[in-house]
This record gives C-alpha cells, structure tokens and sequence, in this order.
C-alpha cells in the first residue's frame, strides 16, 4: 500500500544524482556563458555579504561571551580567542553561511525555477535548443561552489571580529591574550576542514534548491510546497553531511600528518 | 514515381503518464509548407504531441522524423541540428519573464546566431532583426516592456515574433488563440497565416478552436484516444460520417452560436 511513496522517492533520489551528474558534465564539456557565472557569483555572493557579515559576527558575540562567562570560573578565560576562532572555523561559520544561503539564495532558486517550469519556460528553452541544465543549473552551481567556501572564510573573519571586539571592549581582555593562540595553534587542516565542508555545502544547497525548483509542478501552491520542501531537505542534509564530512576529515588527520606535513600546521 | 516524402513524419508513437495513456500509437504525415490544425478536446494529449515532436519530452516509442531523418534515434549533434530547426509557440506564450520583450525576442539569436546564415550574426544585426519581428506582429515600441506589462495577446505576439525571429522550417502552435477575446484571436490567426506565407514553413497547430482552424489550416485532424482519428481538407472534415467528428463539430457550432456564432 505504501509502495507508490516509496518508489516515488527512490526515483526522486535517483533522478537528484543524475542532475548532480548532468551538471557536472555539462559544466565540464561546455561551460555556460560568462554573463550567466558573473550574475550568480553577484547573487550567492556579493548580495549575500549583509547577511553573512550580521550572522559571523552575531555568532563570535555570542562565542566570545558564553566562552568568557564559562571558562572565567577555571581561569582559563585567555583561550577565549583560540575557541571563537576554532568553533568559526570548522563547524559554525560552515554551517551557519550554508543556512543563510539556503534560506536567501536556495529558497529564491527554487521558486525562481519552479515558476519557470510551471510556466513553460523551461519547455520554451528546450524548445529554443537551449539545454536547461547548461543555462540555469550550472551557473548556479558553479556560482555555489566558488562562493560558499569564499563567505565562509568571509564569515569566520567576520565572527573572529566580533569575538575580539566583545571579549577586549566589553570584557576587558588583553588583546594580544585574543590574538596571540590564533596563529600557534589555528593550522591550515582547520581551514581545509572548513572549506571542504562549505564546498560540500554548496553542491546541496545548489542542485537540491534547482531539482526541487525543476521538477516542481501544481501551479503557484506547488511551486510554494517545493520551496518549502527545499529548505527543509538542504537544513537536514547540511546537518547531515556536516556530521559525515567531520568524521572523514577527522579520520585523515593521520594520513594528511604522515604524508602532507604542510596541511597540518 | 517517387513517393513525396514528408516534412515530419510521426509513426506509431506512444506516451503514457502512469497508467493514461496519452498517445497510442499514433501516425501523422505533414508535407512540407503547409499547415495541419489538429483538434481536439481539452486534455487528449494534442499538446504532448507538440512536445514529443519539438523533443521536450521523451516519447516511450515511436518514430519521428524530420525530413526522413528519425530525431529519437539520432546522435545530439544531429537532434540539436534538427531542433534548431523548429519552434514552438506556447499556449501561455511562455515569454522569460526575467527579461524584457526584446531580449526574449532576440534570445534564440544571441544563443545559436542565425542557423541561416554563415557568416557570424552581430549584436547591431540581432536586435536589427528582433526588432523588424516585433513590427511584424504589430509590436513596435514595446521592446523594452516587460512580459508582466503586456496583456494577453500581446504576449501571444511577443511569443510569435520571438519564433518568427528565426525563420524556422517548423512551426508549432499550442492553442494560439486559447484565452483570447474573438478580436485579438482573429489577429493572431492573421498573424499566423501572415508568417506561415512568408516563411513558407511547415505548421501543426493545436486547437480546440474551430474557427481558428478553418483559417489557418490546410488540412485538419481529429485527436482522439490517442491517435489522429481522421486528417483531410477542411472542406472534406465536415463531410465525415464519423459520430465522434459529428459530436465535436455540433459541440463547437454550439459554443459558438451561444458566444455569438461566426
């Protein structure tokens, strides 16, 4: 009796990878125009610098202060700095920049698409001769993969600023108690960590918002319920493949120590 | 004596959407330079039809040929070839919405330039042309209106001036007149004939407008469970001793005596 769901989403699931695979092969073989990449690096990017910058520097506050009122118990309040930095840098600003650009540029994509498809438009490419993928779907997804890793690392900055400013104008730590653990014990496998994870993030976020935007159908209401239905699945997958790549990433540390010494430090 | 052979040919295709049966195993010949109207009621596929032909989507089996060159079973260079052929018309027009009239108009050229045409088509010279297909459909001056902006007929004739634009060998038309007042339908049935004779292209047109399809069509057909059920001259379609056709035909006289006949 529940069958027809069930299929129904392994065919969903099936036809997700084979956009995933379509874009990446049409992006590879023949890249979309220029004009199309610049508009959506503007969009993902430049467009999403306010909201970013409010949601890094929000989040260093609120580090800087739990870890200050938390660690002043044990005296160990001089690693305020070194914690901000490290929490930004390999879980929140990841996680936290993906849900921004999910909730700003995923959930317009989607719609952006769904309306198209309703409409016809999409048909009225193809029937221009035009691939859709090539036209709407790779620049997006390039634009995603360029950047998210660059408003993370945006963001981290971003966070790393507002901890300093709320831990030394409003606690009254010593600045160079902040600073001075960052560069000893911040390594370069923090920051791979961190952008391998937001370039992961920024497939999701792309290709699901798109599938969902291009296989919706049922007028304005279905184009809502895939838009609603996007959100949700990007949260929930970026949660679950932050906890998947952690894992992975963590259990190359051995080998990035023994064969890229570089990486580590 | 050689057999004539035709623009498209469609032979026992078929499309399912779950368990409907959409097309079963239709077969349709359309000769070059004129124009077929297939009628239809609302819902028995007519536009799929369109769709399986102009490659938007994937019939389950069939032939379609273009000039004798099966389209399903060719490699993508030779599809993408064929398609750039045709063009399609859409029953809501279908205009991108994200730009302005002459950018739609001009888009198919900024695409692929003019497949005419050898030499490298220029930006000056796209626009140049856009804009003479835009007088053509009588919509000089609203280039840079957005399809938002236009009414309903309007962007039924953005939609025409941005297939006209460039000069395909096909054709098709989904319901170009559905939705329209009898006035404005009657000028986009001109305007269909006006571009079908100076282009000289290979038309189907999808409607369940009979009046539409005594003035565009050469022939016409009858879309029934899933195949063309008849196709012959206009003049011959009323003769038909059919009572699916009879039904259709009295249906049609009906609506329109009681929205004011003809």
């Amino acid at each position: 009796m529940n069958s027809i769901p069930f299929t129904k989403s392994i065919t969903s699931i099936g036809e997700y990878f084979l956009l995933i695979a379509n874009v990446f092969w049409v992006s590879l073989r023949r890249p979309p125009q220029f004009s199309l990449i610049r508009n959506q690096l503007y969009d993902i990017g430049v467009a999403s610098l306010p909201v970013i910058s409010i949601t890094g520097f929000s989040t260093g506050i609120v580090l800087a202060a739990q870890a200050f009122f938390q660690l002043s118990a044990y005296g160990l309040t001089s690693v305020t700095g070194l914690m901000v930095a490290k929490a930004m840098m390999v879980e929140m600003g990841p996680v936290l920049t993906a849900f921004m650009i999910t909730g700003r540029v995923g959930a317009s994509m989607c719609a952006e698409l769904g309306t198209m498809r309703v409409t016809e438009q999409i048909d009225a490419l193809k029937s221009m001769a035009v691939n859709p993928l090539r036209y709407l779907v790779a620049p997006r997804f390039i634009g995603g993969i360029v950047m998210l890793p660059l408003l993370t690392i945006y963001s981290c900055l971003m966070g790393i600023i507002g901890g300093y400013m709320i831990a030394v104008y409003y606690y009254g730590m010593d600045p160079q108690t902040f600073l001075d653990p960052l560069p000893v014990h911040l390594d370069n496998f923090d920051l791979f960590s961190g952008i391998v994870k937001s370039i992961f993030f920024g497939i999701v976020i792309v290709t699901i918002s798109c599938y969902k935007g291009m296989t919706s159908s049922g007028g304005a209401k279905g184009v809502g319920r895939s838009t609603t239905n996007s959100v949700v699945i990007c949260y929930s997958v970026i949660l679950i493949t932050n906890f998947l790549i952690t894992i992975g990433i963590n259990s190359l540390y051995p080998f990035l120590e023994r064969f890229i010494p570089w990486m580590v430090k | 004596m050689t057999e004539k052979v035709p623009k498209i040919r469609v032979r026992d295709l078929w499309k399912r959407y779950g368990p409907l049966e959409v097309l079963a195993g239709l077969d349709l010949d359309v000769y070059g330079g004129e124009t077929i109207v297939i009628l239809g009621r609302s819902g028995v596929g007519k536009s799929v039809l369109l769709k399986q032909i102009m490659g938007i989507e994937v019939p389950e089996s069939g032939v379609i040929e273009l000039d004798g060159q099966d389209i399903l079973t060719s490699t993508r260079r030779e599809k993408q070839t064929a398609y750039k052929q045709m063009g399609m018309l859409f029953q809501g027009a279908a205009l991108f919405d994200s730009m302005n009239v002459l950018e739609n108009t001009s888009f198919y050229l900024n695409q692929h330039g003019d497949p005419r045409q050898t030499d490298l088509i220029t930006k000056k010279e796209i626009y140049e042309r856009a804009e003479e297909a835009l007088k053509m459909v009588d919509l000089e001056g609203t280039g840079q209106k957005m399809p938002s902006d236009l009414s309903g007929g309007m962007r039924k004739r953005a939609g025409l001036a941005r297939l006209i634009v460039y000069r395909p060998s096909v054709m098709l038309f989904d319901e170009p007149t559905t939705g329209l007042d009898p006035i404005t339908a009657m000028q986009i049935n001109e305007l269909i004939k006006k571009t079908q004779q100076e282009l000289k292209a290979t038309s189907i047109v999808v409607t369940h407008d009979i009046r539409s399809a005594l003035e565009v069509g050469d022939r016409l057909a009858l879309h029934h469970n899933g195949k063309i059920r008849h196709i012959t001259t206009k003049e011959e379609f009323f003769q038909i001793d059919d009572p699916v056709i009879q039904t259709f035909i009295q249906n049609a006289e009906v609506s329109k005596s009681m929205s004011g006949g003809l």
